[in-house]
């Protein structure tokens, strides 16, 4: 069911230049070509009864309640499929209709549940509306009849309950399983009266079903229906919020009773997801309320301490005293901060403003540090910003699609929908990457060529395909000359063209066959608009940034820049990462990404703060524990992270925490971080504030504070709080107040408001002068650095290399029912579907080393050892292997390296040598966790 | 700060620039690279090392841009 009380036209909105004019009821109304009449009629404020139909899928005409009388036809057409026509002249109303409509209603309700006063749909049900509209006295069939009330309900899955019973066979959850999910999981099954909805064989838990909630949010009825409304009732007020989860920055109604979230519904006016969503967003955020939250501040002065719970004041004196005390004896520079891509703009900006005015350093790091830095470096480079250049809706123009180290179905799952879409419509699809993934063949929808490349050959593989559109002259030269560096191009143009970027000669590297790559560049090149989709299967490399780069290379050199289905597109991996970077969190950067050593720049932020600005870069997170190890760096605040489970090469990351004096936490829960902290702040969920998140597409939403903190303050006030404590005041009564001044110091923000935001609905930075509203597309008419540059990207193979010792390449990554380290979502029911993590091989490399599926396997790197259970998948390829991160006892991080890339340390997640040989009992790192996991949670106080 | 880490990571910022043709450009890159991203004290240590070590370990392009570049690299430290 549709949030309570949002409008639904009955058919999609249609776009068109030509308008129509038609009349309903006597009253003109004018809509563009190609709307249905019940659209046309919902715009005139005339809602013709509706069941099957539903704006958000297209017509299907089954129900019979929308029929109309239309002058100058015979019969009566259903409104729904029926196209307006200039000069109709609709009837909506008429005593013939009223009767045909009250028939349909009784065959319906003959074979439906009277059971309304104590249906979890009631005061929500359509079903229920519709006999309302019609006038439904009587049912003349009866309901003793042949019907389907006895069938039994299906609640295998943990968040929605299928009640066939009570189903009325509209389609609308097959259909939107279909079109707007893109998964095709349900059918009708049966003919005529046996016809029932069917999730494949078996239920839904055992079926294709991917969770996405869109089924539910079509049902009309009580049907598949929410357990949370089930269990608590309908809510009584929502709140228009943005998701936590991803980069996609879902827009949702919570739905609240009290101050108690009871659902969380898409929004269909959210510009990022059009009113779709992912079993995350829609269903996996049960942990807000999580009793494992921690809702008093804690301190002590050991990690062999017993935690000691105290008044905020006494926590935040105590945490200001420590920097203070550790800055006096070790100098400026031994402190800094990592602020959180799941914090809101607001408040990384005032950690980094925090770092820079109040402990006076540069040293303010953040988690994109590990996932999407080199993005930042390379298009900044290369067009001038440090973003993607489309919006989503972009890819409905699109003609080729290329996605290249991204796994858009498990970790965008919303986009991925859209793009789907767009595959079905005929797009072409070509995907770079070393696992088969969901996306390269899935219903309707079929990679033309799935390049199936190893593991740390990103680079030769882009050469490769650039070098084919170039040498064979398929490049865009007009484009180039006109909108591009000459000197650089040029000097690119030999470079590329050097047989030793050719594919064959690049073949024995990649492994991917020569004549696959040049047709694929050629599909790429021919295309009127080629898009291309990238994620951290790029980024996360010793050549992370030099793929980026060579990504906007060939975009540049194909003229797929600066217009709608164009573009460079990073898929940004958590709901902030794009907005803590611009807020200036890296610490070469301020807000705006602009560098510390401008001293323009620093003037502006030293005026305007009261304090000088340091002019030298301070340190990244790898530096920070390097520091910490050589005795330089003691001291760290980090906001919203868990450092201890997410970056690489574990050991040397707790060996670095244990030799700081004091690490503040502020977290949700006892993180792996908080295990090693002096000071726990607790945090506040995105239930509980107000701020802004920045998606992928640099689109700035909302965060809307639904329920007071349940540590009483908000994550951004403990840090205004810590800031006076440490003798810097912060005056904020509001976090519109932060964005205020981040629009005043950064100028692709001037326009950003509050007010603004709610208005639009969201914003896509630039919003300035030039561009109040915001900016969709980037690099129109020029390169936000003027002319676009391209730059050499010699293939240089990873240090990291297979051998005798260690034969197989392990890639990390994740899957669509958890979140990064899981903090969050394995304290959902989604733990259903994952609970713990496994490594997944091929079939031939398990024979060879006599592992069958399940066995437990110790995974071997040169940097540690953990163990695994086995999931053989001819989804990999033989020599690859592949494990997930998100539960912190798995030690996917024990294994891999800190080999990272060239240009800004991202770890290499994506290559790392391993052995795997069957084991029987867990690795010494893993009884060593749980010991020190044991040790620490009983020293946490009883509750 | 470990010095074999940084040599290593020196050495890959090379990696990246030795593309380019032009050696007196390549070299300002390296420098350029160090001086915009490295934290000072990640600079003396290279510094040092290369000093006190003779460059050990460190490709060619390093220990030219070093030498080219120093008072670029020495500037805030």
């Amino acid at each position: 069911m549709y949030s309570v009380k949002e409008p639904d036209g009955g058919t999609p909105l249609r776009v068109s230049d030509q308008l129509v004019t038609i009349t309903i009821d006597g009253a003109p109304v004018t809509v563009p070509a190609g709307t249905s009449v019940m659209r046309a009629a919902a715009e005139a404020g005339v809602h013709v009864p509706k069941l099957c139909a539903t704006d958000t899928l297209e017509a299907f005409g089954s129900c019979r309640l929308c029929l109309v009388e239309i002058e100058g036809r015979r019969g009566y057409p259903a409104s729904c499929t029926t196209p307006a026509e200039p000069g109709m002249k609709v009837r909506t109303q008429s005593d013939k209709l009223a009767r045909l409509r009250r028939g349909s209603m009784e065959l319906y309700v003959s074979d439906h549940p009277l059971d309304c006063l104590t249906c979890p749909a009631n005061g929500n049900c359509e079903l229920q509306e519709m006999a309302g509209a019609v006038g439904l006295r009587e049912v003349r069939y009866g309901t003793q009849g042949k019907n389907h009330l006895d069938l039994a309900k299906d609640e295998s899955n943990p968040y929605f309950i299928f009640d066939p019973a009570k189903c009325i066979a509209c389609s609308r959850c097959v259909r939107a399983c279909e079109e707007v999910q893109g998964t095709f999981a349900l059918t009708l099954d049966g003919r005529g009266f046996d016809t029932q909805i069917a999730p494949g064989a078996g239920n839904f838990l055992e079926s294709e079903c991917v969770s996405c909630g869109a089924c539910v949010q079509a049902c009309p009825t009580a049907t598949l229906m929410e357990k949370s409304i089930v269990d608590k009732g309908q809510p009584d007020h929502t709140v228009v919020t943005t998701c936590a989860y991803c980069g996609v920055g879902c827009s949702f109604r919570a739905e609240i009773k009290g101050a108690e979230v009871v659902r969380m519904v898409p929004n269909k006016d959210g510009h990022a997801n059009h009113g779709h969503s992912c079993v995350k967003g829609r269903f996996a955020w049960g942990y807000a309320s999580h009793p494992d939250r921690i809702k008093t501040p804690m301190i002590r002065t050991s990690i062999d301490d017993p935690w000691r719970e105290v008044s905020w004041d006494e926590a935040i004196q105590y945490a200001a005293s420590e920097i203070r005390r550790i800055q006096g004896a070790h100098g400026r520079g031994a402190v800094g901060a990592i602020t959180s891509s799941r914090c809101s703009n607001e408040e990384t900006y005032l950690v980094q403003k925090l770092v820079r005015a109040g402990f006076g350093n540069n040293n303010v790091d953040t988690c994109a540090r590990v996932c999407h830095s080199p993005t930042g470096y390379g298009l900044k480079t290369t067009l001038g910003e440090s973003a993607g250049t489309q919006d989503f809706d972009s890819v409905d123009h699109a003609d080729v699609v290329v996605v290249i180290g991204a796994n858009p179905t498990d970790a965008h799952p919303v986009f991925a929908s859209r793009m789907k879409r767009r595959l079905r419509e005929g797009a072409r699809l070509i995907v770079f990457d070393p696992r088969a993934i969901d996306l390269a063949r899935t219903p309707h929808v079929e990679a033309t060529h799935l390049l199936q490349l190893r593991p740390g050959t990103n680079v030769a593989l882009i050469n490769a395909f650039t070098h084919t559109i170039v040498a064979e002259g398929l490049h865009k030269e007009d484009y180039v000359h006109a909108r591009c560096e000459h000197a650089a191009y040029d000097k690119w143009k030999a470079f590329i063209c050097d047989p030793r970027n050719s594919p064959e000669a690049m073949e024995e590297a990649t492994g991917v066959p020569a004549a696959k790559v040049r047709a694929a560049a050629r599909i790429y090149a021919g295309a009127r608009n080629a898009a291309i989709y990238y994620g951290l299967g790029v980024t996360e490399h010793s050549q992370g940034t030099t793929m980026v780069i060579a990504i906007a290379n060939l975009a540049m050199v194909t003229g797929n820049l600066g217009r709608p289905g164009v573009g460079v597109n990073p898929l940004r991996g958590q709901n902030n990462v794009q907005g803590s970077c611009d807020m200036g969190s890296f610490p070469h950067e301020l807000p705006g990404y602009r560098h510390v050593s401008d001293p323009a720049v620093r003037a502006l932020f030293s005026t305007h703060w009261g304090v000088p600005i340091e002019p030298e870069p301070g340190l990244r997170i790898p530096n920070m524990f390097d520091a910490a190890i050589d005795g330089s760096f003691r001291a760290l605040y980090v906001q919203g992270e868990d450092i201890a489970q997410s970056d690489p090469n574990t050991e040397h990351v707790t060996r670095a925490l244990r030799s700081m004096e004091c690490i503040i936490v502020q977290d949700l829960f006892i993180n792996e971080t908080a295990k090693f902290a002096h000071v726990f702040f607790p945090g506040s969920s995105f239930l509980e504030k107000d701020g802004t998140f920045t998606n992928a597409e640099r689109r700035i939403s909302r965060v809307r504070k639904v329920m007071p903190p349940l540590a009483g303050l908000g994550d951004w006030e403990v840090t205004v709080a810590l800031s006076n404590a440490l003798g810097y005041p912060m005056h904020y009564d509001h976090p519109s107040q932060i964005m205020d001044e981040i629009a005043k110091l950064t100028p692709t923000f001037t326009g950003v408001t509050y007010d603004k935001i709610d208005r639009l609905g969201s914003i896509q930075w630039p919003c300035n002068d030039k561009a109040p509203e915001g900016t969709p597309v980037m690099h129109v008419d020029e390169f936000v650095r003027g002319k676009g540059r391209f730059v050499l990207t010699e293939y240089v193979p990873t240090d990291e290399r297979t051998s005798w010792k260690y034969p197989l390449l392990l890639t990390t990554g994740r899957i669509l029912s958890q979140y990064n380290v899981g903090a969050q979502t394995r304290r959902t029911r989604n733990v259903i579907w994952h609970s713990e993590d496994h490594i997944d091989l091929h079939p031939h490399d398990a024979e060879q080393r006599g592992i069958v599926d399940g066995d437990w396997v110790a995974v071997r790197s040169r940097a540690g050892e953990t163990v695994l259970r086995a999931c053989l998948t001819d989804r990999m390829q033989p020599g690859v292997v592949y494990t997930t991160f998100h539960h912190p006892e798995s030690g996917a991080n024990v294994v891999t390296t800190e080999n990272s890339d060239w240009a800004t340390n991202c770890p290499e997640y994506k290559v790392t040598a391993v052995q795997l040989v069957k084991v029987a009992a867990p690795s010494e790192w893993q009884r060593q966790f749980g010991d020190f996991s044991a040790r620490q949670q009983e020293l946490l106080p009883r509750t | 700060m470990d010095a074999h880490k940084l040599v290593k990571m020196a050495n890959e910022i090379a990696s990246f620039f030795e593309a380019e043709p032009d050696r007196a450009v390549m070299l300002e890159g390296v420098a350029g690279h160090l001086k915009r991203f490295w934290d000072p004290r990640m600079r003396r240590e290279l510094l040092r090392w290369q000093d006190e070590h003779h460059g050990e370990g460190l490709k060619d392009t390093v220990r030219d841009a070093i030498a080219a570049h120093r008072d670029k690299l020495l500037g805030g430290l």
